[in-house]
């Protein structure tokens, strides 16, 4: 399998803020990678910076895309080569129909005869939509508006789908949908890049995970590796060690990476 | 009965004129949402370009009036790409100041170029020519000015419902890191705004221009637009053109019946009541953001 999206020894500035401290990342073409990490880690600057949302930003490091920098170009440019983002928040067009929302991910299109067939196979991923067809986007429940936002951005036939925390906010039964058209979509062949809190649903369907503290990487490994190391288990997946016979644990396991 | 009819058809007649402008203003509110207070004054250049190109170069009006209408769309554009781009910090407040300093310097630069005083703009039509309906009479300019209100009117209404092009503006001023991200390019969509709406604003002067013309010309049609606009929510277009029409009848009724003096300072006082009645604007649909 070849390399699709290549991060380089990524630094990304808010202005003072050291908010990546050199990352560097691989995506493989036709996988799931997933990068987990708690609050304030960096997870969503990383893909900030990847879709070139951070102005003058990576400070240090290269992005590449199939082989071509990306990094420092516009994010329409970006968007044009075959990456599609779902941000956090949704962030659907709120006065525009749910068909009017399709319709502007696949703005970057030139082949307007297809949009029909790709349009029905949003709404069979996605029924519920089909049935808001020309409600107002702001109008939609959260989970709703997640799907929509998936919707749009495969509208534009992307190569890279990037998904910045597509549970946040939804109900269990919905993330595990949402969870199962994901699964779909790769199958598709859309290689995608999940950013996750919730770190069991998203290593259970990702190849490869990597777990981000404090904007550096600080661990790296195929999905099932991870779900069976120690430290994964007790702090993300919410394991318990064993305590010892007397009642107290003898040491202390470290909390942090750092 | 005649009397009160003819007062209600002249501020249609007027209230077009205002209408064009407020249209003008809605078209950059809806993508940008910045009140363009250089409106009038964009429109002003362009029209004294036109006098110019009328007057001393003598350019038939079938041409004028195209090359008119393209200088139009240039100035918006310039202007969009070499001042309003470069505004660092891009709040809302300081794009207003920004348009007003603008406004200032355009109108300087227009009396210092064409002096102050009258001028007759060359016009196919006579300010003198009339029309009778009924018993109740108009001016074919005026006419002319209601019927290009309409036409206008469709035509946005049709572009911003049916073309992508429409659809990425509407989009562009709901969310604008969104519409990055599905490809669009924010910035040329903006520029391509301030071009349509300069070219409105340059058919509302080129239309007010044969009744007086003079650099201060556009200053009132633009604030009474702004307040038909402001009427109608701003962000529909339907509701600036029938705010103005408001605006103009309301105007006129008050300069027949009560005070002559006080007919200017209605607009605003309309304004007032209006915003405390419904702030949001008569025609607005906006969606309310779920918390």
């Amino acid at each position: 399998m070849s390399v699709l999206l290549e991060v380089k020894n990524i630094e990304t500035y808010y202005d003072l803020i050291y908010a990546v401290r050199g990352v560097s990342l691989s995506v493989e073409e036709g996988g799931i990678t997933t990068v987990l990490g708690n609050n304030g880690a960096g997870k969503s600057t990383i893909l900030k910076t990847i879709m070139g949302l951070i102005d003058d930003q990576p400070d240090k490091g290269t992005i590449e895309f199939d082989g071509k920098r990306i990094d420092g170009k516009e994010t329409e440019d970006i968007v044009r080569m075959g990456i599609a983002y779902v941000p956090e928040g949704r962030e659907v067009f709120n006065e525009l129909t749910v068909q009017e929302n399709l319709l502007m991910g696949a703005h970057t299109r030139k082949d307007r005869s297809a949009l029909k067939h790709d349009f029905e196979k949003i709404y069979s991923y996605f029924p519920i939509l089909a049935d808001r067809v020309n409600q107002w986007a702001g109008t939609l429940s959260g989970g709703e508006q997640q799907m929509l936002a998936i919707g749009r951005a495969l509208m534009s036939r992307p190569r890279l789908l990037i998904l910045d925390e597509p549970s946040l906010g939804l109900s269990p039964l919905l993330v595990k949908e949402i969870f199962e058209i994901i699964k779909i979509i790769r199958n598709q062949g859309v290689t995608i890049l999940l950013v996750e809190q919730n770190a069991r649903k998203a290593l259970g369907i990702s190849d490869f995970g990597l777990i981000l503290e404090n904007g550096r990487f600080v661990m790296a490994g195929p999905c099932c590796q991870l779900l069976e190391d120690q430290d994964v288990k007790e702090f993300y997946l919410g394991f318990k060690a064993q305590e010892s016979a007397k009642g107290y644990q003898r040491w202390k396991r470290k909390k942090r990476w750092r | 009965m005649t009397d009160l009819l003819q007062t209600l058809l002249n501020g249609v007649a007027v209230g077009s004129g205002y209408a064009l402008m407020g249209i003008a203003m809605v078209i950059i509110y809806k993508t940008s949402e910045v009140v363009n207070f250089a409106q009038g004054e964009m429109a002003l250049v362009s029209v004294f370009f036109t006098y110019m190109i009328l007057h001393t170069y003598g350019v038939p009006f079938f041409y004028a009036f195209p090359l008119a209408a393209l200088f139009a769309v240039f100035v918006g554009c310039v202007l969009e790409f070499t001042i309003l781009r470069r505004a660092k910090e891009q709040n809302v407040l300081g794009m207003i100041i920004v348009t007003i300093g603008l406004e200032m310097v355009l109108i300087g630069l227009v009396s210092w170029k064409f002096g102050a005083e009258q001028k007759v703009m060359p016009f196919p039509i006579s300010t003198y020519d009339t029309l009778m309906i009924g018993n109740l009479f108009a001016t074919t300019l005026e006419a002319l000015t209601f019927a290009i209100v309409w036409v206008i009117m469709l035509g946005l209404f049709l572009f911003f419902r049916f073309s992508r092009l429409g659809l990425a503006m509407k989009a562009t001023q709901q969310n604008k890191v969104a519409a990055r991200l599905m490809g669009i390019r924010t910035n040329r969509v903006l520029m391509f705004t301030w071009g349509i709406s300069s070219l409105v604003g340059c058919v509302a002067g080129i239309l007010i221009a044969p009744k007086s013309m003079e650099p201060f010309m556009m200053w009132d049609p633009m604030l009474k637009g702004f307040s038909g606009a402001v009427v109608g929510g701003m962000t529909s277009i339907p509701g600036a053109v029938f705010g103005a029409y408001l605006v103009g009848i309301v105007e006129n009724l008050f300069g027949q019946y009560a005070y002559m003096e006080f007919k200017s300072a209605v607009a605003f006082a309309i304004i007032v009541i209006v915003l405390c009645v419904k702030p949001s604007g008569i025609f607005a649909r906006h969606y309310v953001k779920k918390v």
